[in-house]
């Protein structure tokens, strides 16, 4: 009897392995863990303060369960307390990010919290990027279904996350997504693609302002377009939204829209993008009352160059919600290996050219005040907001010498953009050399410098590194706002760091005065706010 | 009864070497979507690179992968997919950035992240190494030059 009850049970443990046993998996536990911590040191000259705590510290730890078609997740988060830098909203520790999962072939839904886009974003995009302080999750339903070949359909019922709470509004969104080439098979295996696709975002928000009639219910859609063919591409949306008084727009009722258009083109080595974009009233929240970060149900995307050297992104630029007009042109040519001008190895060259201006409001002999402004659809003002024009030359000299050149003019409208200080004309150069003296040792140069007469003056920056792969780096860094008007201010914003990295882990020590930006030290990129002190990074996916 | 016992560990043992990348939604710079749970490269070993335009530490890696690509496809089968986290300021220049830098990965985007977070990826550039059955058997977080030697070794050793 006991062997029986034995075998059956044995039986019973191994039946639903067995019937995973066609390749499918079994439980698995994977996750990451990340924290940033700092001991804060005062600095009256460039004003870094000791707050009460002396320490902080910024953690979050990632844990994803996943079992044939489920899928568990969460994610903790403690800040004790919040980094300077970060919104103090987040004091304190909670689980804020948690999900069930289900998938098969056609369906999946989610419930709990989640994150999504449509389209480039310009009506929905729920993202995180802790690096950023960013995260604007919706808790809530999720369906996605695939009812056939290349018809995508997504729908979702949320609120969003601000901090450990959630925001007062209720999103409601649907997309749909079309695959020509996949639906209809006479397309199947022509060389022009094509992909259509639109979507519509309700949000809710009951209207408890004593002063406007507020609409509780506000509408986004947009449309959108993907076409292929061989090396050429161009890709499209454009979105409307109606009626959305708002702590952004000054409380005015007009209708907001965005177009964003992409055009790509490549041949042999050289390549070529063209971006055009209009923006007119479009922050699109899921609480009128909220600002900055908070609760951003849309994502609109600066048609400007992410800059990685600190002081070409000296002056960076982030689209302006309330309406701008711009457009960006890159090309590419690499001069082809063992030829006269690529040298043995080729040589990259990258021009690219961005302008932003305001568009052109109409105020006068509006039949409605609460519309706050006419304009024409594309009418774009003379106001500059920003411009940027750069070249890149990268190039490798030989096995172990390699170089990068950069040479950039930028004009940034700091009056608008940060509501004080005129128009800001900065050169920047940049030299970056690096050197393999042994196998697995590599050392660094880098050296930059920015001239403007406006702001802050003239800066120089110099980084040298050094790698040892696989495990370690030591780098040593100094920016010098030597042309500051004020003597005081020519500080040296100096750091010294060292790292070590194993397998999906990474630990890193540093000590120094960072000034505001994007820094990108032994192999990885963030955004760091301005401090003084020593802080230490521990990073592990497992 | 034993020999129940031994089955039911082989069916167990069995079911852990049989493992899947995670799925999630990327996309092809035609704009159609992929699961990545269809990335596979008939059981021969496969490398996940995590990468963006504007991280300097990520495209030098990915130009060392480059430099080595054909001796490495002839002498191991190997297959690099590049996963570009570019969101959409900056996706619209992947094809072309690619094209003229001559790398010839399969590249996908994953504007929102999806496939990031799918695979715990923190920060980039971040690389994976997943054997023929699927399974992540290496992993490197941040690039300095030489990595790719490391790597390379473990490509070796799986293909042996």
């Amino acid at each position: 009897m006991r062997k029986i009850i034995l075998s059956i049970l044995i039986l019973a443990c191994s039946l639903p392995v067995m019937s995973q046993s066609d390749g499918k998996p079994v439980g698995r536990l994977t996750g990451n863990f990340n924290m940033e911590a700092w001991y804060y040191l005062k600095d009256s000259v460039i004003g870094t303060e000791v707050p009460p705590e002396k320490t902080l510290m910024n953690a979050y730890g990632n844990f994803r369960y996943e079992y044939g078609n489920f899928t568990a997740g969460l994610r903790f988060e403690g800040y004790l307390n919040t980094l300077q830098g970060f919104e103090k909203g987040n004091d304190g520790t909670g689980i804020p990010y948690r999900f069930l999962s289900y998938k098969n072939d056609e369906l999946q839904f989610t419930v709990g919290n989640f994150y999504d886009q449509f389209g480039n974003g310009l009506i929905l995009r729920a993202w995180e990027d802790k690096n950023l302080g960013y995260d604007n999750a919706f808790e809530g339903v999720h369906v996605k279904y695939n009812p056939y070949k290349g018809v995508y359909l997504k729908g979702l019922y949320g609120r969003q996350r601000i901090f450990f709470e959630l925001g007062d509004g209720i999103v409601r969104g649907f997309d749909a997504e079309f695959n020509l080439n996949e639906i209809f098979d006479t397309l199947s295996s022509i060389k022009s693609r094509l992909v259509i696709g639109g979507g519509i975002v309700s949000k809710y928000q009951k209207d408890e302002n004593l002063q406007y009639n507020l609409p509780e219910n506000v509408a986004a859609f947009a449309g959108r377009f993907n076409y292929k063919r061989g090396m050429f591409g161009l890709k499209g949306e454009y979105a409307h939204k109606i009626n959305d008084p708002s702590a952004d727009n000054n409380l005015i009722y007009k209708d907001g829209n965005a177009l964003l258009l992409n055009a790509t083109w490549s041949k042999g080595t050289f390549g070529v993008v063209l971006d055009g974009k209009w923006v007119d009233n479009m922050s699109f929240r899921s609480d009128y009352k909220a600002v900055e970060k908070n609760l951003l149900i849309n994502y609109l995307p600066a048609i400007t160059q992410n800059h990685t050297y600190a002081l070409a992104a000296m002056y960076p630029y982030a689209t302006q919600l309330t309406g701008e007009a711009g457009v960006q042109a890159e090309l590419y040519y690499r001069l082809k290996k063992k030829s006269l001008l690529g040298g043995k190895y080729g040589t990259l060259i990258t021009l690219n050219y961005s302008r932003v201006h305001d568009i052109e409001r109409e105020t006068e002999g509006l039949s409605n005040d609460t519309l706050g402004y006419t304009d024409q659809f594309l009418a774009i003002s003379d106001e500059l907001l920003y411009d940027d024009f750069n070249l890149k030359i990268e190039r490798k000299f030989t096995k172990k010498f390699k170089a990068v050149l950069v040479a950039q003019h930028v004009s940034y409208n700091k009056q608008i953009i940060e509501g004080k200080g005129g128009i800001v004309y900065a050169k920047t150069g940049v030299l970056d050399l690096s050197y393999r003296l042994m196998r697995r040792h590599t050392v660094r140069l880098e050296q930059q410098i920015l001239l403007t007469e406006q702001d802050r003056g003239d800066w120089y920056s110099a980084m040298v590194e050094y790698t040892i792969s696989p495990h370690w780096f030591f780098s040593l860094m100094d920016q010098y706002n030597y042309g500051n008007e004020d003597k005081d201010l020519r500080v040296h914003y100096y750091t010294v760091g060292m790292g070590y990295n194993k397998g999906g882990n990474r630990i890193q020590l540093n000590f120094g005065k960072q000034r505001e930006g994007i820094v990108c030290v032994g192999g990885v990129c963030r955004q760091v706010p301005s401090a003084y002190g020593a802080y230490v990074t521990i990073s592990s996916t497992f | 009864m034993k020999s129940l016992l031994f089955v039911t560990l082989v069916f167990f043992t069995l079911n852990l070497s049989a493992q899947q990348i995670p799925s999630a939604d990327v996309k092809k710079m035609s704009g159609e979507t992929v699961s990545t749970s269809t990335f596979q490269n008939d059981g021969k070993p496969m490398v996940i690179s995590f990468w963006a335009t504007w991280c300097k530490p990520c495209v030098k890696e990915l130009n060392a992968y480059s430099d080595n690509y054909e001796d490495w496809v002839e002498e191991t089968g190997v297959k690099i997919i590049a996963i570009s986290i570019d969101d959409t300021r900056s996706s619209g220049r992947v094809g072309p950035y690619v094209n003229a830098r001559g790398w010839e990965f399969d590249v996908y985007l994953d504007e929102n992240a999806n496939f990031k977070r799918a695979m715990n990826v923190p920060n980039v550039p971040h690389t994976f190494l997943i054997d023929g059955n699927g399974k992540i058997v290496w992993q490197h977080t941040s690039y300095v030059e030489g990595d790719e030697e490391e790597l390379y070794q473990k490509i070796l050793e799986l293909a042996k």
